[in-house]
């Protein structure tokens, strides 16, 4: 697991962001180094949400910096969609797109963004999904699989650019029980190669098993960033540990 | 009731003219799909236009698009075909307006046209606002996400969709034209409302002339729907309710 290089692939500064009067993010920083899985995790309306969607822009924040390989988001000379084409994002309600079969879903970046050819993309395209095990499912529309198949197309659509690092916000939390674990095998296998992954999730059984640290948010802070083991093994702050005890006592 | 009825008066040649009563129906109707298509085009384009425009981040551009919108639908149709017709011209530069009165020709189905247009694709444009904005905002964010810029995401991931949920309403609309069109008797095209008054002056049989134009502007409308309805069907997305087989 010792993948881990010391240049930052993602560096948090001071980030804080206000919706009108109403501070989301206070003053947050962390650092993902290349091949690290982080999970952020923390009670809903915590802004982990928000933070991560300030790594590739989607959220705008008032102060501090984000840099991603070196290149600074907030920089309003930086090119977003350039950046974003690298940064792979999956969403809580995978947000496929519905009028498009399976295969078109993986192929439009790859050939409007990256520029590929529509062979080339479509080969990309029947490789990945064979490798999230949804080759059969190619022709069809988001709107005629599961959950759980969705989300896994949503993985598949992220790797199809070629990503250097993967966000996951909340992947599992929209999906019915049975569901969670097909994605979250993905998710594992994804980690063991060595995908630098910033992941927003209450799956602790994941985080257990392949992050190498926790954030714990509240109330917009970073309030805990530990490696996994001191933060299961002896979270600090006592919002943590009553978070932890309320979602593991079950 | 003493009326004469009299279904012959169709075939029968206008006063003081060689063509029969249906010859002036049926130009007139020629005019009312020709006013009634023209405008749809011009409603659509422009529509969908400023329709998206009221939905992008920047301020300027949806205070212009909201403008638009107001504009043309807070005015009466009749009085925005007078303006259009007695106003307008008075407002260009005087060459302009002179070629306007004088010498643009067909000018009365032009100003028809273009106003229909406009004054139907400002309701055009709120349907395709309320369908884009109907959209989880996570659609957008899914397509900015992959290196989509803004306007590769409204045309490839937005409006496909967008398009598909405001087919009902847009075939209220498409419909819509063909009736609004004949407004457009006022500043003198000769479309169907105005042949059937000029019909039923000539041959004093004002109930068929009439009953002949309920027949007409109804096939209008309901080809229409029909067609719309096609159009819907066509392009249902499998596995959403609508599409389901």
């Amino acid at each position: 697991m010792n993948q881990m290089t010391n240049s930052p692939m993602i560096e948090l500064r001071n980030v804080s962001k206000w919706y009108g009067q109403f501070q989301v993010l206070t003053d947050c920083s962390t650092q993902v180094s290349k091949g690290e899985v982080i999970v952020v995790c923390g009670p809903s309306g915590s802004g982990k949400s928000t933070l991560i969607k300030c790594v590739n822009g989607l959220e705008a924040f008032q102060q501090g910096e984000v840099i991603v390989k070196g290149i600074s988001v907030g920089d309003p000379k930086t090119a977003l969609p350039k950046l974003r084409a690298h940064v792979g994002m999956v969403f809580q309600h995978f947000e496929l797109f519905p009028h498009m079969t399976i295969t078109d879903n993986l192929c439009i970046g790859q050939i409007k963004v990256l520029g590929r050819s529509k062979d080339e993309a479509q080969q990309k395209a029947a490789k990945l999904l064979d490798r999230v095990g949804l080759k059969a499912q190619a022709h069809k529309h988001p709107g005629q699989l599961s959950g759980g198949q969705q989300q896994r197309v949503a993985i598949a659509r992220a790797l199809c650019m070629d990503p250097i690092c993967m966000l996951f916000d909340e992947p599992t939390s929209a999906l019915d029980p049975e569901m969670i674990n097909e994605v979250l095998d993905v998710m594992v296998e994804l980690a063991k190669e060595g995908m630098t992954m910033m992941c927003v999730s209450h799956e602790m059984g994941f985080a257990r098993k392949v992050a190498h640290r926790v954030i714990f948010m509240d109330q917009g802070r970073i309030v805990e960033d530990a490696t996994k083991e001191d933060f299961f093994g002896t979270p600090r702050s006592e919002r943590a540990q009553l978070f932890l005890s309320k979602i593991l006592s079950h | 009731m003493n009326y004469h009825w009299n279904w012959g008066i169709f075939l029968e040649q206008v006063k003081g003219g060689d063509e029969t009563y249906l010859d002036w129906l049926l130009t007139g109707f020629g005019w009312t799909v020709a006013v009634s298509l023209s405008a749809w085009v011009i409603a659509l384009t422009l529509g969908i236009l400023f329709g998206l425009l009221r939905t992008v981040p920047s301020k300027a551009l949806v205070a212009l698009a909201t403008a638009w919108v107001e504009l043309f639908r807070n005015i009466p149709l009749l009085v925005q075909m007078f303006l259009w017709f007695f106003v307008v011209p008075e407002l260009l530069p005087a060459d302009w307006g002179l070629w306007v009165k004088q010498e643009l020709p067909a000018k009365e189905f032009f100003t028809a046209t273009i106003c229909l247009g406009l004054f139907t694709s400002s309701r055009v444009a709120e349907q395709v606002r309320a369908g884009i904005q109907a959209l989880p905002r996570g659609q957008l964010m899914a397509g900015l996400a992959m290196g989509l810029t803004l306007p590769q995401t409204y045309r490839y991931v937005l409006l496909p969709t967008a398009l598909r949920m405001v087919v009902p309403p847009l075939t209220s609309e498409f419909m819509n034209v063909f009736k609004n069109s004949s407004v457009a008797f006022a500043i003198g095209v000769m479309e169907l409302t105005f042949q059937a008054r000029q019909m039923q002056e000539d041959s004093e049989q004002g109930i068929e002339t009439f009953l002949a134009v309920t027949l007409l502007y109804f096939i209008c409308a309901f080809t229409a729907n029909r067609i719309m309805a096609v159009i819907e069907t066509r392009t249902r997305i499998p596995g959403t309710i609508a599409g389901q087989h």
